[in-house]
């Protein structure tokens, strides 16, 4: 199935563009545009494509940007259905977290946001004063009772069957209610122009990765949904140097860890490490579980903020 | 609290009111020299809003944890305000109590221009405004938001009948008596009057409206400050969390409204020379009204702050400790003892219930419920449960930019231009109703 769907947009793509990716891309496909204006641009790195006619060229790669294939109403559609049978998880090894700060630089180039600018966001803990730190990733939690659903006044972010929340920036009013529900911190606001908003403006909305991002609206961790959908694990788990994240589907029982590829029981991983959900007094019932800062992978003295402890 | 004043009425005829109350309408040239001065600062201010409007949100000082600002918190003490309309004219009016005849329109006006700004108020207020039919179209009526939009949109509309429909005599007076009006005005009076000539069918239908409206308006007045106050205890945040959200907002709302119906009050009888109707016995029995919601409040204020202070559970503890000595300590200290314990202290002595003193203690009242507000909304956005970290600096400190306040400037302002053309239209003080109730013969010709 996956393979027709991939069928299909290749052939709208060649109809809408006359010219295909032979290349490998850092985003799925990438179309050529204003030749002439990127000519005056001096030259930078050189993609090799091959066009409809099956000749390959060598392109600048500042003539590249990502594209969408499918219609805005289908994008939108697909998006606030989500995937059937699926119940996505998030597991957080916290022994291994060192803050190398992957995750948050790949979520950023994902999602087009700003260094400042967080989905997910690696945060110094310490629950106590005698209690050893640890650092902390904290993406969007899902909830199974989510506080910023429940306020939107427009429906504009939503939970969908596979237990992701996404926003919905076509919709979304600005009015940050949803920011002040969510007790995790996890949701940002666009205040200004969003980064390279000129760049993607003619960029069809994609609800599932939240891109383009608009200016006065809000955004979120989306479990890169758009990436799931093409049965990729999401950015930050993916770009994880330390073996941080597992990621998966409850239903089957198995999460994947996003930097060795080794797939475990998700059950046998929360019990035989004492998983728990951040702030579970709260009654959000979160899907990102988490687990204890226990043997930790690196050496450990008790300072955190010890640069060779670190990365 | 029904004692009829002692006065030397004798003196008044219903022509004297009539031309009492009319004669500043017409004849008050300072009067669009303000109306001027509101309407530059509306301009000036308005570009500061079309600032925001170009660049987003980004130009105020609001950024992701400090989301809500001195926006939200105006829109609070606006709701707030506005609730002196069924405080004034419906529960003491209910209850008969008939001191209150002079000063309900006055309470009126306020209700009317305070909830009207506040809807536009949440407008500025959003990041994009030009979606906000997205509310209708889209609407989730599991959202408080929506409940606040029906309550509030509910409240304008009643307030204004409850402006109106006790003014009808008195705008049949003003068709007959205004010879100098413009047309438009002549137009105005002669539609909204309805052709009312006071005969007893007439006086019959009208005050079964207003009674039926008088009592319509207590739940929704209620729910327009209780819903209010559920845009925060609906989260989980500390300080908001709290159950008591709901009658503690209506309390507060009663003290800043009374505090802004005396000060109207004061300036009504100044300006505009209706000190035989606006008299020192309103402004006492107000002082009185103002004491008594201003104990409430004190008494919600205990509640919301001493008991979980007594237990500093862990989330509330830096909350609290950064309002009782910490950053917000002088706000919140001045807002507590400037604009409620000291005017208790001071108002229950009967010299500071007279008209001036008492007005210069509903000026700080109403100062202080306002930075309350602001105390409420802005602490509890810097303390979240999780640290603020990898953020600028200005994410973690939270002040107004210079566009924000004259945005809120500009809110101001259209309070008080709206307040000064009703106040200028129509007449503040009811004519008829005074008469009434002094048993003065009320004569209209058709």
């Amino acid at each position: 199935m996956k393979e027709e769907t991939s069928n299909n947009s290749r052939r709208k793509f060649l109809k809408s563009f006359g010219i295909s990716v032979g290349a490998a891309g850092v985003v799925s496909s990438f179309s050529l545009i204003g030749a002439a204006k990127a000519a005056a641009k001096k030259p930078a790195e050189m993609v090799n494509l091959l066009t409809q006619d099956g000749q390959l060229v060598q392109v600048d790669k500042n003539q590249l940007r990502p594209t969408v294939n499918e219609p805005l109403d289908e994008l939108q559609k697909r998006g606030r259905e989500g995937i059937p049978g699926k119940s996505f998880v998030m597991v957080i090894d916290l022994s291994k977290c060192r803050n190398a700060r992957k995750c948050m630089s790949a979520c950023q180039n994902h999602h087009q946001l700003r260094a400042d600018q967080h989905h997910i966001n690696v945060l110094q803990m310490q629950d106590a004063e005698h209690t050893a730190p640890y650092f902390m990733p904290k993406p969007c939690q899902h909830c199974d009772n989510p506080p910023c659903t429940k306020v939107c006044p427009v429906d504009a972010t939503f939970k969908r069957q596979d237990g992701i929340v996404l926003i919905d920036n076509e919709r979304c009013i600005g009015c940050r209610f949803c920011i002040a529900a969510c007790p995790y911190s996890a949701r940002i606001f666009q205040w200004t122009e969003p980064k390279d908003s000129e760049k993607y403006k003619d960029l069809t909305y994609n609800i599932e990765a939240n891109v383009p991002q608009k200016k006065g609206t809000v955004s979120k961790c989306l479990f890169s949904a758009d990436r799931l959908r093409e049965d990729k694990l999401p950015s930050c788990v993916s770009a994880c140097p330390n073996g941080v994240y597992y990621f998966g589907d409850r239903n089957e029982d198995a999460v994947t860890n996003g930097t060795t590829g080794e797939t475990v029981r998700f059950s046998k991983l929360i019990e035989e490490n004492a998983g728990y959900t951040l702030m579970e007094e709260l009654g959000t019932k979160p899907r990102v579980y988490y687990l204890p800062p226990k043997n930790r992978a690196f050496e450990f003295n008790g300072d955190l903020l010890n640069e060779e402890n670190l990365h | 609290m029904n004692d009829l004043p002692k006065q030397k009425e004798t003196t008044l005829s219903f022509e004297k009111i009539k031309k009492d109350i009319l004669h500043p309408m017409q004849n008050h040239k300072g009067l669009e020299l303000w109306i001027v001065f509101l309407i530059t600062v509306i301009s000036v201010c308005g570009w500061a809003y079309y600032i925001q409007l170009k660049e987003g949100l980004g130009v105020t000082g609001m950024r992701d944890y400090v989301s809500w600002g001195l926006y939200i918190a105006n829109f609070v003490f606006f709701v707030a305000v506005s609730l002196v309309g069924m405080l004034i004219s419906s529960i003491l009016g209910l209850l008969r109590i008939d001191w209150i005849t002079p000063i309900s329109r006055i309470a009126e006006i306020i209700a009317v221009a305070f909830v009207a700004v506040a809807g536009l108020v949440i407008v500025l207020d959003m990041g994009r405004p030009d979606r906000v039919l997205n509310v209708m179209i889209h609407g989730r009526f599991q959202s408080p938001i929506l409940w606040d939009v029906t309550v509030i949109t509910t409240y304008l509309t009643v307030s204004a009948l409850l402006l109106i429909l006790p003014m009808i005599p008195d705008l049949a007076i003003c068709k007959k008596e205004l010879t100098k009006a413009s047309p438009i005005m002549k137009k105005l009076y002669n539609i909204l009057s309805l052709g009312y000539i006071n005969t007893p069918e007439q006086h019959k239908h009208l005050h079964k409206m207003i009674r039926t409206l008088m009592v319509l308006i207590v739940p929704i007045g209620l729910a327009i400050h209780t819903v209010t106050s559920w845009l925060f205890a609906a989260t989980l945040r500390n300080g908001w969390d709290t159950t008591i959200f709901g009658p503690y907002f209506v309390a507060g709302a009663f003290v800043a409204g009374s505090a802004a119906l005396i000060i109207a009050m004061y300036f009504f009888r100044v300006n505009y020379r209706l000190q035989d109707y606006i008299t020192d016995l309103q402004f006492d029995k107000m002082g009185k009204l103002l004491v008594a919601v201003c104990l409430v409040y004190l008494y919600f204020n205990l509640n919301e702050f001493l008991v979980p202070g007594y237990k500093m559970k862990t989330g509330d503890d830096v909350h609290l400790k950064e309002l009782f000595y910490g950053n917000w300590a002088i706000m919140f200290w001045a807002s507590q003892l400037l604009g409620n314990i000291i005017p208790i202290i001071l108002l229950v002595n009967k010299k500071f219930r007279k008209p001036l003193p008492i007005m210069i203690i509903s000026l700080f009242v109403l100062a202080g419920a306002w930075f309350k507000r602001y105390v409420i909304v802005i602490p509890t956005m810097l303390h979240p449960h999780l640290p603020i970290q990898n953020v600028p600096e200005n994410f973690v400190h939270y002040y107004p930019s210079a566009i924000e306040i004259s945005v809120t400037v500009l809110s101001f302002a259209l309070v008080l231009l709206i307040i000064t053309v009703l106040s200028k239209i129509f007449p503040v003080v009811p004519i008829v109703e005074t008469a009434e109730s002094k048993g003065i013969e009320v004569k209209i010709d058709a």
